[in-house]
This record gives structure tokens, sequence and C-alpha cells, in this order.
């Protein structure tokens, strides 16, 4: 890939939509950084996006400015994670200016509160969309480890409610102890 | 959020409760990570653009350095055996989050901010239909999500303005 200025201008453009266009922070991004950066561009692997998204959550700070710091330093080092940087930060403060200039007669119409209505129903859409392909791919490969993570981190987070950060943690424990358990035997085996 | 409200209302009170909360709300309509937005709205309610771009940057820099640390650090050992095995652990975990954080957006928008019932009165019916219909118009027709995002937001609006919904 080369990294001239079109490749920064596209990498800055392509952040700043998608900050642009995102209602409701939090993981609501991600699903649209997957479909620019793998599906679209073929920047970045499948399975680099999930590391790169359980790093992001893992990191204190909003996981939308996380996961676009990783993306822009994985396609070009530091300059790369400060064109990604600033592509998702300036749409906020531009926006924001301009809404704090009304922000009373924003906040109180009734437009705004139907449109941003309907368009959750769209966010919705859009996340379901990528967990089911992204499930599908676990559940394709058709070991059991991986999908009963899957299940029990679901159970934990969705029903329990329990820590995001505890929720990974044990999740890397157990994946740590299947490798070493893995090469254990493996040797034993040769 | 909390930690937000803690610093800026009762340490430095340099907004009252209500003006935070007003905040709050503004930052979940408007795009971009609500964290952000938040403290650039703080920013601008106390010094105007300045106190935009100074709380923006106060935000931002904490998580690049350590995000940029974690970076260098995956990059450099991530074809180890053991941080493969930590990332095959992490990687459906990951999966499972997105999934926790999509059905509690659905829930939201079904019943509209209200406890889940089973009676069919309190359903958004409105919003079920422009649910099913996106989903099907992203994984049928692999259509932009902006975009679909965007029309669910057009046809929202005329959709509830017909059904005469007032909030």
């Amino acid at each position: 890939m080369k990294k001239d200025f079109a490749f920064y201008r596209k990498l800055f453009a392509s952040t700043f939509y998608l900050s642009a266009f995102t209602f409701g922070g939090g993981y609501v991004i991600i699903p649209l950084m997957r479909k620019k950066f793998v599906e679209q561009f073929h920047w970045i692997e499948e399975e680099e996006m999930l590391d790169l998204t359980a790093i992001a959550q893992s990191a204190p700070g909003a996981i939308a400015v996380n996961a676009s710091i990783l993306i822009g330093y994985r396609l070009a080092g530091i300059v790369g994670a400060l064109v990604t940087v600033a592509g998702t930060v300036l749409p906020p403060l531009i926006i924001l200016s301009l809404v704090s200039l009304a922000y009373t007669a924003f906040q109180s119409s009734l437009i705004v509160k139907l449109v941003l209505r309907g368009m959750q129903a769209g966010v919705a859409a859009i996340i379901a969309d990528v967990t089911i392909t992204m499930g599908l791919d676990i559940l394709k490969r058709k070991k059991i480890l991986p999908v009963l993570i899957m299940l029990g981190s679901f159970i934990a987070a969705a029903v329990f409610k329990v820590n995001v950060i505890m929720i990974i943690l044990v999740c890397a424990v157990i994946g740590l102890l299947a490798t070493l358990h893995d090469e254990r035997n493996g040797k034993a085996g040769a | 959020m909390p930690l937000i409200q803690h610093q800026v209302v009762e340490l430095h009170s340099w907004l009252t409760m209500q003006e935070f909360v007003d905040i709050i709300t503004i930052s979940q309509m408007t795009p971009g990570p609500i964290a952000i937005n938040s403290a650039t709205f703080v920013g601008i309610q106390i010094a105007g653009l300045p106190g935009a771009i100074v709380a923006t940057l106060g935000c931002v820099f904490p998580s690049c350095v350590i995000v940029l640390t974690l970076a260098l650090i995956y990059f450099r050992y991530r074809n180890l055996s053991v941080v493969q095995g930590v990332l095959g652990g992490l990687r459906p975990a990951v999966v499972a989050m997105i999934a926790s954080a999509g059905l509690s957006i659905i829930i939201t928008s079904f019943w509209n901010g209200a406890a889940i019932s089973l009676s069919p009165e309190s359903l958004d019916w409105i919003a079920v239909v422009l649910f099913v219909a996106a989903l099907f118009a992203l994984r049928k027709w692999k259509l932009n999500p902006i975009y679909v995002m965007l029309s669910c937001g057009g046809i929202g609006l005329i959709v509830y303005l017909l059904a005469g919904k007032t909030a």
C-alpha cells in the first residue's frame, strides 16, 4: 500500500465520515469501521479487527477513539494514528459548536427526536447484521471452545451485566490456559 | 460519565446539574462518541471554542498514550503462541460484547426506552418494522450501513408524524 498524500486523505476522510454519522457511541462505530476497512478497502483482516476491538475495549477512553488510534497506527504508524484521531474528533467538535448556538431549540425539537428514533432502529439493525456475520464465522469453524466463550460472555454481559473488563480478563486467561494445555499435549505426543 | 459529572459539577462548579443533564442528552443526540461529545460540549459552555478544543485534547490524549503502548506490544508480540492463545480467547468474547450492546440498543429501540413488557401496545411497531427492513437491506442487498441508518431516520420521521407520535 502506497502511503502518499492520497492514502492519508482517504484515511482521514473515512474516519471523519464514520465519526460524523455514528450516532449512539460505543460499539456502534466498530461494525461501521469493520465494513469500511475490512470489507471495502481490505486494509485490515477480519481477525485483526477483532483483536484491535479487544484492545480498544481494554484501554480507558472512548472505544471509537481507541479503535481509530489502533487502525491508524496499524496502517501508517504514529502519523496514521494522528490522522485517524483528528478524523474522529473533528466532526463532534464542529457539530457541537454549531448545536451549542441553539441547543435548547435542538433538544426540544420533535423532528430531531423522531429522526433519532428511526435511526436507532437502523443502528440496531447494523449491529445485528455484523453480529450475525461474525457469530456465524465463529460457529462455522466447529471448534467447541470459542463457541462456549462466545455464549458464556454473551450471557455474562447481557443477562448478568458483568463488567466488560472482567469478561475480557477471564477470556484472556481461558485462551492462555487452552494454548498452554495444547502445547503440553503436543510436546508429549511428539 | 459519572467521573466527568464529579469533576465538572461537584469539584469545580463550572456547570449546574441541569446544564450537565442537558449536555448528556445533546451528546447522545449528536453523532460521535458520547464521552468526546460531552467533553467538547462542557468545554464550549465554559470557555467557548478554545475550551472545546482543550477539552477534546484532554479527553483524547490519555487514551492515545495507553492505546499506542498496547498497540506496540500487540504488533511486536502477536505471533507468539501465548499471545495468539490470549487473542483466541478474546475474539469470541468481543463478538459477544458487540452482540450484547446490540441487544440493549434493540430493546431501547423496540420499547422506546421503557421497560420490556409483553403487551403488544407497549411495543413500538414502527421501530420493529424499520429494524426488520433495515436488517434485510443490509444482509440481502449489502447496502451501505450509513445510508441504511439515514434512511431509517427519514422514513421514521415521516411514519411517526403520520402515526401522530409526539415523543
